[in-house]
């Protein structure tokens, strides 16, 4: 069995970094651990801390078979820290660090940009915790009732793998930002979290499934990132929990899947042809797909907002450093440090968007976000199969990326989805086509009743094909009542 | 390059917003990214160049001219979750040496006139860091009289130029954080080489800030803070301002004319005169009448002002100025009475605490200065601190053949024993006698007299006195001779022979941090190819010569 592979099942804390034998961080974490379940219980699913819940947990970093499915209640769940096996002679794989071997201790003076990483990283996971404590009261189905506790209680293990390499790496300090991650609150006016999309409510379920896809991808991206890093205990955290984050992005897309399949097959029952017959369409008790667009156009832009400034010193700073890689950067084909190329970036000059050749290194944040497009892309190409299967004359498609930003390049001039510069009149004048409206916010949040039958579902979303861990579709995933 | 202009008014402001609401101003900073006053670099994050404080220099005057009503100024940032990032970094890696010395110097002034405004104008300065203050953005803050932090757990307060930049806070940040807020000097140091800064309870238990207020408290706390200072201000609410209209400038290629100023350049002698005129009459009747930006003590003040700014940022290779005066002294000598007589209005206090800081920059001018007292002079009272500031001054003695005008004299008024401190606390005579405190009591029982070349030398208020037989020759080969030394040693020992005596926080800024800062910018370390200030933004990490000097 290669290092790291076991699972101390024996504590409190189910672990593979052999925690029993340091009794420093040990200490560390029972101390902290309190906290967290008052923060779970105070800002975790609202209305459901009583319920069973069919979740899985992860038992072991065996790719081949990590995880076990039982009923248990989300307080008792065991959130570990896990990190995925030890490579032995691992090497740094870029930067000016490229080839020497990855640290197993912080590198002093990376101290303050290893820590900003984790924290940052950290403060999203309890986040969407709290963005989403709402839901389930509303949910569409026990199947999607269970897949939302499954994503909270898997950002919640996400909050303790960084809060893991705080108190084990970061001494005092990372102490004391463990304990601010639990203090910050999303949404509050007076502790919000550190990320602007982070502090949005997620109202309903279809924002849910939006944010689910476009959002946690976002995750997704940066755990990539980090994975990478010549620091190997994060290296190695950060590849463990991109095997949940997996799950997240499937709960997204094929949410999003559901609803649209849902739709095009009321629509044809009921003879429509017109996507924009939304009065027609809504009467249907579905979501009309123009209503999905403009989801889509918000989710996405508010997204790449989290991506930061297109050109950036600090991103710069963390690759040369070799603290944060690229999007796989041990699949590309390059030198791996970038000193002489140039990358791309969309830049804006004088009110006009123009492509123009930045130095890599500084292109950073833009390399990761157009990684990331690409990816939501095809997510969008699979639903857009549903509508052309259906005969649904309807496709989605991202909007430009200058379309709705507040941060970078962007955020000084407006633009339509597809990229056309207008003055800000204008773009008022023409918002509710392209960002919901307080009227499609209404309909769905009236769609939004409970339903709590094994195997039914909400008018407005399609069962899914196969059901969790093979479950066949009557499965009650959800025991509210069975206390 | 095109030459750097000083004068600037609101309705130009690219960086800044100015909000009135009775007796409090808000300053807002709002740098647009794309307005450097250079090539090659974007003003990210709220961070500056000097146009960016140029145009709150002039924000800070006409707070104090135009607007008697306020008594207290908010300064805050217009952007979200960032107050200010300091001085724009890849500015400072393009700029040569000179430029950023000279940007430093204004800078620094610039705090220093906002310290000047709190502790002398009854304007006092607030500033409500409403998110990342790092660096030059920080200095900003501890430059005003309180601090107020929002508490938001990630704005915080920083100096990180060492860890990041192998540089110093050099616009003060490490003088005001132990002389100023009387941070513990062990605390400072950690401080000064935490890259992410200080934030929340931390930063008010180290004095780094004097408050810290949750969001949701946020403006109705600044309110309060700024309406308690108001109320203790003694400026006039109901009083109207003066409007700081625009300097009449004629620019040449052999100088710039103004109303009471002329520059004169020589630059094959390396030379600018600098002449300034006394007044063509006498004091207005009144105070209304005084009101005015025509007033000669202030537009005299603004024009000298401008044409010393000029001279530092746009003439570096005039190493020598002659500063020269010509006109009535009477006439000056009746202004400084009126000055003196109305000391108690707001205005006049501006005027006289303008000419302060004026004096005061003209002593950091790093270049040779040399007074030349001849007929037909009116180094008089405000005027003769010119002649007192100079490193030299050279005195007529007699008058010139075929020159009906009477010979060449000094006169004393009450301002020059009080009115006019230097940085170091002392008047520019008292620093003049410091080893003969006596010769400032033997002056100041001249006051008002008109006092010649002979009596002037005697009571040691000139260098030296030359009668018209070796004048000409004597200040040829004296000016000749300045002019072909190094300049650097020249400023080198300019700048510690002008302040003699004791320290205080703005001699300590403008001398020892200047100082090194000024070594450290010119260190490879620095500013060499590997350099940190050179290499900041690429993302490679500099590298050191690791040898401590």
């Amino acid at each position: 069995m290669p290092d790291g592979m076991n699972v101390d099942y024996d504590g409190l804390i189910p672990n593979n970094v052999d925690l029993a034998s340091d009794a420093r961080v040990k200490k560390a974490l029972e101390t902290w651990h309190p906290g967290y379940i008052d923060w779970w219980k105070d800002m975790g699913p609202d209305g459901f801390q009583e319920a069973l819940v069919y979740l899985r947990t992860a038992v072991s970093v065996d790719p081949k078979g990590w995880a076990k499915f039982d009923y248990v209640r989300m307080p008792e769940y065991k959130w570990g820290i896990l990190l995925a096996p030890r490579v032995e002679g691992r090497l740094i794989g870029f930067g000016s660090h490229k080839g020497e071997p990855a640290w197993q201790e912080i590198p002093g003076e990376y101290r303050g940009m290893l820590r900003r990483l984790m924290v940052i990283q950290g403060d999203t996971e309890p986040a969407s915790v709290e963005q989403q404590r709402h839901l389930g009261k509303t949910a569409p189905s026990l199947y999607d009732m269970r897949n939302l506790f499954q994503v909270n209680v898997e950002e919640g293990r996400h909050l303790w793998a960084m809060v893991y390499l705080l108190q084990k790496y970061l001494g005092k300090d990372g102490r004391e930002e463990a304990e601010d991650l639990l203090r910050r609150r999303s949404g509050d006016a007076d502790t919000p979290r550190m990320l602007g999309a982070f502090n949005e409510t997620t109202p309903d379920w279809v924002s849910f499934f939006m944010f689910t896809f476009f959002t946690d991808r976002d995750g997704k991206m940066q755990l990539e990132a980090l994975a990478q890093s010549g620091f190997d205990p994060l290296s190695r955290t950060c590849r463990f929990m991109l095997t949940e984050e997996a799950h997240h992005m499937f709960v997204g897309e094929t949410g999003v899947q559901r609803i649209i399949e849902r739709t095009c097959e009321a629509m044809k029952a009921a003879g429509i042809e017109d996507p924009g017959d939304t009065a027609r369409i809504r009467a249907l008790g579905v979501v009309d797909l123009p209503a999905l667009q403009r989801k889509v156009n918000l989710h996405f832009s508010l997204t790449l907002d989290l991506f930061g400034s297109e050109v950036s010193t600090n991103a710069a700073n963390a690759y040369n450093s070799g603290v944060k890689g690229r999007y796989r950067e041990d699949k590309l084909d390059d030198d791996h440090r970038l000193l002489d190329s140039t990358y791309p970036v969309l830049r804006c000059r004088d009110g006009a968007i123009v492509q123009e050749a930045v130095p890599a290194l500084s292109a950073l944040n833009m390399r990761l976000r157009d990684d990331y497009v690409a990816d939501c892309q095809g997510g969008v190409n699979r639903w857009n199969k549903v509508m052309e299967k259906a005969g649904i004359a309807f496709r989605l498609t991202l909007p430009h990326v200058a379309f709705n930003r507040r941060i970078g390049e962007f955020s000084a001039i407006e633009a339509d989805p597809e990229g056309r510069v207008m003055d800000a009149g204008a773009w008022a004048a023409n918002r509710d086509r392209w960002l919901p409206t307080g009227d499609d916010n209404l309909y769905v949040t009236g769609l939004m009743r409970p339903v709590d039958t094994a195997g039914a579902y909400a008018s407005w979303i399609a069962p899914p094909k196969v059901g969790i861990d093979n479950k066949p579709g009557h499965f009650e995933y959800v025991k509210l009542w069975d206390a | 390059m095109s030459r750097i202009d000083f004068q600037t008014e609101p309705g130009r402001y690219r960086h800044w917003r100015l909000r009135f609401d009775g007796a409090v101003a808000e300053l807002l900073m709002d740098v647009d990214p794309a307005a450097g006053l250079f090539e090659g670099y974007e003003l990210k994050l709220n961070s500056y160049d000097l146009g960016v404080d140029i145009e709150l220099s002039d924000a800070i005057q006409r707070l104090r001219f135009e607007h008697p009503e306020v008594g207290a100024v908010v300064l805050r940032s217009a952007k979200e979750n960032v107050f200010c990032a300091g001085a724009n970094i890849r500015m400072l890696g393009k700029a040569t040496h000179g430029h950023k010395v000279n940007f430093c110097k204004f800078t620094n002034e610039t705090r220093c006139s906002i310290e000047d405004a709190t502790e002398h104008s009854g304007q006092t300065w607030i500033c409500a860091v409403n998110g990342t203050a790092a660096g030059g953005g920080y200095e900003l803050a501890v430059s005003c009289d309180s601090i107020l932090l929002i508490d938001d757990r990630r704005s915080s307060v920083s100096l990180p130029e060492t860890p990041l930049l192998a540089v110093l806070p050099g616009t003060g940040g490490l003088t005001r954080i132990t002389d100023k807020r009387r941070v513990r000097r062990d605390r400072a140091d950690v401080f000064c080489s935490t890259e992410e800064g200080v934030r929340g309870k931390r930063a008010v238990e180290w004095r780094l800030v004097d408050e810290v207020v949750p969001p949701s408290a946020w403006e109705a706390r600044i309110r309060e803070r700024a309406d308690e200072a108001a109320a203790r201000s003694d400026r006039p609410r109901a009083a109207t301002g003066v409007a700081l209209t625009p300097l009449t400038r004629r620019f040449t290629d052999d100088g710039v004319a103004y109303g009471f100023v002329t520059i004169a350049c020589d630059r094959a002698a390396g030379r600018a005169t600098v002449t300034v005129a006394a007044p063509a009459g006498p004091p207005p009747a009144t105070l209304e009448a005084a009101r005015s930006a025509g007033f000669w003590p202030l537009q005299a003040a603004r024009e000298l002002d401008d044409a010393i700014l000029h001279l530092r940022a746009n003439e570096p290779a005039l190493g020598l100025l002659v500063l020269r005066t010509e006109g009535a002294a009477a006439q000056v000598l009746a202004h400084d009475a009126f000055l003196e007589a109305h000391q108690g209005d707001w205005f006049i206090r501006e005027v006289r605490l303008y000419w302060k800081r004026l004096l005061k920059r003209i002593d950091m001018t790093s270049r040779s200065l040399v007074a030349l007292v001849e007929p037909g002079s009116c180094f008089a009272g405000t005027l003769a601190e010119l002649a007192f500031a100079a490193d030299r001054s050279v005195m007529l003695d007699g008058a010139r053949a075929g020159d009906n005008r009477p010979p060449a004299a000094l006169a004393l008024s009450p301002l020059n024993f009080g009115a006019y401190p230097m940085a170091n606390g002392l008047t520019r005579l008292r620093a003049r006698f410091w080893g003969e405190p006596d010769s400032v009591g033997a002056a100041q029982a001249r006051i008002g007299a008109a006092i010649e070349a002979g009596e002037a030398d005697a009571l040691g208020l000139v260098t030296m006195v030359f009668d018209e037989t070796d004048w000409d020759d004597e200040v040829r080969i004296m000016l000749e001779e300045r002019a072909s030394f190094s300049p650097d040693a020249l400023t080198g020992m300019e700048a510690n022979l002008r302040f003699v005596g004791p320290e205080t926080m703005e001699t300590r800024i403008f001398g020892r941090l200047t100082a090194w800062q000024n070594w450290i910018f010119q260190r490879a370390n620095a500013v060499g190819e590997t350099g940190a200030l050179k290499l900041y933004g690429t993302g490679v990490q500099p590298s050191y010569d690791k040898a401590r000097v």
